[in-house]
């Protein structure tokens, strides 16, 4: 005999470029289970109550970064975060704060992708090796040194917790400078002068006030506040130190 | 991303403010306690601490005017540093006329630090 | 023609939407109270520098309930300032690692805590013996 149904509150910010001025909230009833995500709670909103809503998903495990949504005011991601941990109450679910809204919870990362490919995201080797010179070997130390870094997933929830973003649409924000504080700590990299640039550059990592919140959320624990504010230390040597080394890759 | 990018002289002052929040987070509260509160009021130590023989004694002594230069310049430049970053978060543009008020007042403390430090003589 | 039209979504007041934000801001405010503090020392460090007269006005003047209540107000400011420093310091600085393992957060906060407390005890009894 299963337990009697449950029916939990979804309100969701809903926004059509084609027909709406201003975001609005709309509130779905969506019976669930104890097992429902909250990204399931949405999908069954799509499925049954109103086919226009539009979000992205794609993995329900965590690990592809398209899920991320406010949900009550917490960046999240929605296939992590269960709607049996609200219920009775409503639960709100709102676009990553701080992006544009393309439409509904589907927001415009133009932004971050330039971002991105700003930082290099890619190692540039330090001396060109031929095939026959064989792999470029790392110690576990070295390692070390970047893993706990590489393992962002774009989710882009800490740009949503980080305020000096939603402030200063420039700032290159948490995770793309965590990947690029990942390359530059890589043994086999070259091109930390290159990169420096931006990170000393207004747009770099002086915008950060050490709020913290983007490590808070990340559901990966890349910590992305250490990067930034480990550069913070590496871009402060960089600007003091150029005036003794003046040969210094960086202007 | 908008090139050429322009250094950001920002260094100079978060090294300052990092100081100072350095030493305001090791010393402030004692400070505050024996200065504001503990001489005041007579508590734990002799009511003579603060006296004026004593305190010019330590104002004239290398040390101690290095003492009293760092704790109120750097104490100030700390300040100045998170002030105008809240200028910026509560929707004040962290311009120039932000960073003139904030930076500008912490430099003229500085300065009247050193001038007063140099009338006590040595 | 495209049909797009991203939304823009205002930043106003977004430091009351999350208790984390707030905590932020009111650990941010903690600099009024250092900068008004610094103040109070800067004017002591000129009434010094004109005479002794001057300076037992100061004095005086610290012995007001005003002042009294601005102090202990400080004193609580200043301290939550120096706990929220280290709390955050494991985000600010490089990784500690002892005997091939990085020290966990606590410990880098709670070390930090610790060498306050010592500075702040070693600057006591620094006074006082020279108060003595």
């Amino acid at each position: 005999m299963p337990e009697q149904q449950k029916t939990i509150e979804i309100e969701v910010l809903r926004y059509n470029p084609e027909t709406d001025q201003v975001p609005y909230a709309q509130v779905f009833a969506v019976p669930f289970t104890d097992d429902m995500s909250v990204l399931q709670g949405v999908q069954y909103i799509k499925d049954y109550l109103d086919g226009s809503l539009s979000f992205r998903w794609s993995c329900r495990m965590a690990i592809c970064g398209s899920c991320g949504m406010m949900i009550n005011g917490e960046p999240s991601l929605s296939c992590q975060t269960f709607l049996r941990d609200y219920y009775p109450e409503r639960v709100r679910v709102e676009a990553l704060a701080h992006f544009p809204i393309e439409r509904d919870l589907v927001i415009n990362m133009e932004g971050f992708i330039e971002k991105l490919e700003s930082i290099q995201p890619y190692i540039i080797p330090k001396e060109a090796r031929t095939l026959a010179q064989g792999e470029y070997l790392q110690t576990p130390a070295q390692l070390n040194a970047y893993e706990q870094f590489s393992s962002c997933i774009n989710c882009l929830l800490c740009y949503a917790a980080c305020p000096q973003f939603g402030l200063n649409k420039d700032f290159v924000g948490p995770a793309a400078l965590t990947l690029l504080h990942r390359y530059n700590m890589d043994s086999r990299d070259g091109g930390q002068a290159e990169r420096m640039q931006l990170v000393n550059a207004e747009e770099g990592v002086f915008n950060c006030t050490a709020v913290g919140y983007c490590s808070e959320v990340c559901p990966k624990h890349v910590d992305p506040a250490n990067a930034v504010n480990l550069n913070k230390t590496n871009s402060a040597m960089d600007y003091f130190l150029r005036f003794l080394a003046p040969k210094g890759g960086t202007k | 991303m908008k090139r050429p990018l322009k250094r950001s002289n920002a260094p100079i002052f978060w090294a300052l403010f990092g100081a100072g929040g350095m030493l305001s987070a090791l010393l402030g509260p004692m400070l505050v306690f024996i200065t504001g509160i503990a001489v005041p009021l007579g508590l734990l130590l002799p009511a003579d601490t603060m006296s004026y023989p004593k305190m010019l004694a330590f104002a004239q002594n290398l040390i101690g005017k290095g003492f009293i230069f760092a704790i109120i310049a750097l104490f100030l430049w700390h300040a100045a540093h998170r002030i105008f970053h809240s200028l910026h978060d509560i929707g004040i543009h962290a311009g120039r006329g932000a960073r003139l008020l904030c930076y500008g007042l912490a430099m003229l403390g500085t300065v009247l630090a050193a001038y007063a430090l140099l009338a006590t003589g040595f | 023609m495209s049909k797009r039209r991203p939304y823009v979504r205002p930043m106003d007041g977004w430091w009351r939407k999350n208790p984390y934000f707030v905590e932020y801001m009111i650990h941010e405010g903690t600099a009024l109270f250092v900068a008004a503090y610094a103040a109070v020392l800067l004017f002591g460090l000129l009434r010094l520098a004109q005479g002794e007269a001057a300076w037992n006005g100061w004095l005086l003047a610290l012995k007001s309930p005003w002042s009294i209540g601005f102090h202990l107000l400080a004193l609580a400011a200043i301290g939550y300032h120096a706990y929220t420093w280290f709390k955050i310091m494991p985000r600010t600085m490089p990784p500690l690692v002892v005997g091939g393992k990085r020290l966990p957060a606590w410990a880098i906060t709670g070390g930090g805590l610790a060498a306050a407390g010592a500075a702040s005890l070693l600057l006591f009894v620094l006074v006082w013996g020279l108060a003595r």
